[in-house]
């Protein structure tokens, strides 16, 4: 039962799904569950939150590697669930000029875009060791990436400028993103859809279990 | 002594390639950094693609009703904080209606934070702009997708009330609001999953809504096949599309003022590629003779 029942719940809901598509009257079904995956992923959060408290408090109390982070992680959640829930006004926590807003700005908001930032300085060292014209792809890729760098800023224009108005990097930029690359997204998106019809229709069948754990 | 040179000059390539990459970093560090302190004024053309998004505001009429869906965290900022600015400016101006909604967490709080930069507009203040008249924040949903879907059918059995725990029937502006087919324009800002390609799939596709985007420039790329269909007004891509829709509003704000540094980003950037090749072909070249 225990592989049954999950299983017979998932062909219903999936099936369900797809028939509300065609057919309007089965909406009604597919409002109701819906409602139950709302009410799942409501409750998903507070399963998270307490999940991640209780993985941290692990590692702190049996003093596991790297324990210290653990503390900071906790203490973090605290700093901000407890200005947001008792004085920032209640519902009212997201408005300019409380606490938890103030908590946000000057805090979440530069450690998190901090974080981002990174990406620049990692994607500057990666380019200039995996960019090479090994060969004929590599350096179709390598002129590509290089137009667009140049193109997408206005420094591509400006050191084309000598060429006629059309010509310029800015112009090619915009060529490769509306023909070869707008090609190759349109290819990979029809691929991707066509896998998850299968998958899809592989998990309503019951075909594919891996979803409830073990085989 | 030529086989000495060859040698050193063999060492050198070497070293080149190996470079340390703190060293890059410190590259990139100053090439980002020092040119946010000045002020360099660039000629930024307004695409067709960004011109879309444009357009798709700019023909609305006054009292238009736009959904705006703030889909990303902190550290997509740098590229949609700007994008969601300009469009409050545009919509505020033309007297247009926003509802805001996020299906992040911090959708919300983003999208008061640009508020709050705008509200500092005198053009903007001038207009006394009311919460539950000219504009409402409804806040977060879990659900991703399934928010959109449901919005279809009815706003109120995904977001009953706002973010302020204000019922939507007693919402003015939410006054004859039921679903999709009373709102004029959605506009997503989105850094990922869930945003605009759900939005493109739940609410255009199955709603047929008109809808508008901008995206982080990582994200951008997936967006142009929706666009050459017509699925999407246009898309505002990166810094490099908030610049253009500043531009294109006739309000050069933060991100204008960053693509300096960003173009010297990529010069730097460019540089570091063609020394790499340099080095590359020239120990190969060193390795066959």
């Amino acid at each position: 039962m225990r592989r049954e029942v999950p299983l017979v719940l998932t062909a219903i809901v999936g099936l369900t799904m797809i028939i509300a598509h065609f057919i309007p009257p089965f909406n009604i079904l597919k409002d109701l569950f819906e409602d139950w995956f709302f009410i799942i992923a409501a409750f998903a959060i507070y399963l998270g939150v307490l999940n991640l408290l209780r993985v941290n408090a692990d590692k702190v109390y049996k003093k596991q590697r790297d324990w210290p982070f653990g503390v900071v992680v906790i203490l973090g959640f605290l700093l901000i669930t407890i200005p947001g829930l008792f004085f920032s006004g209640g519902r009212s926590f997201l408005d300019i000029g409380t606490p938890f807003y103030y908590l946000y700005i000057h805090v979440y908001y530069p450690l998190s875009a901090t974080m981002f930032a990174l990406l620049a300085f990692f994607v500057a060292s990666a380019s200039y060791r995996a960019f090479r014209a090994r060969n004929v792809e590599a350096t179709l890729l390598l002129v590509a990436a290089f137009v667009l760098m140049l193109g997408r800023v206005p420094i591509g224009d400006w050191i084309t400028a000598w060429l006629p108005e059309g010509y310029r990097l800015g112009n090619a930029a915009d060529w490769i993103m509306d023909f070869p690359q707008t090609a190759g997204q349109r290819a990979i998106m029809i691929g991707i859809a066509l896998g998850l019809v299968s998958s899809a229709l592989r998990v309503i069948l019951g075909l594919e279990r891996t979803y409830m754990g073990g085989d | 002594m030529n086989q000495e040179n060859s040698q050193e000059e063999k060492n050198f390539w070497e070293k080149l390639l190996s470079i340390d990459r703190r060293i890059i970093f410190l590259f990139i560090a100053v090439a980002v950094a020092v040119p946010l302190f000045f002020k360099v004024s660039m000629h930024i053309p307004v695409t067709p693609i960004v011109r879309g998004v444009y357009d798709a505001i700019e023909e609305l009429p006054a009292g238009s009703k736009v959904l705006v869906s703030f889909d990303y965290d902190p550290g997509s900022m740098p590229e949609l904080q700007p994008m969601a600015e300009a469009f409050f400016r545009h919509a505020f101006r033309k007297d247009l209606k926003v509802i805001i909604m996020g299906l992040w967490p911090q959708g919300p709080l983003q999208a008061n934070m640009a508020l709050e930069e705008v509200f500092k507009d005198e053009d903007i203040k001038a207009k006394n702009l009311q919460y539950s008249i000219d504009y409402v924040n409804l806040g977060f949903t879990a659900g991703n997708e399934v928010v959109i879907d449901r919005m279809g059918h009815s706003f109120e059995e995904s977001y009953p009330k706002d973010g302020q725990g204000t019922p939507l029937s007693e919402l003015p502006l939410m006054k004859g609001v039921k679903n999709y087919n009373n709102v004029d324009l959605i506009y997503s800002l989105s850094a990922g999953y869930p945003g605009t390609q759900e939005w493109v799939q739940y609410a255009v596709d199955v709603f047929h809504v008109k809808l508008a985007a901008g995206n982080t420039a990582v994200q951008a790329p997936a967006m142009y096949p929706y666009v050459q269909t017509g699925q999407l007004a246009g898309v505002l891509g990166g810094m490099k599309g908030g610049a253009e829709y500043e531009t294109a509003i006739g309000k050069p704000g933060i991100a204008v003022r960053y693509m300096f540094s960003q173009a010297v980003a990529h010069a730097v950037i460019c540089l570091f590629i063609i020394i790499g090749n340099l080095a590359f072909f020239s120990l190969k070249k060193k390795k066959r003779s």
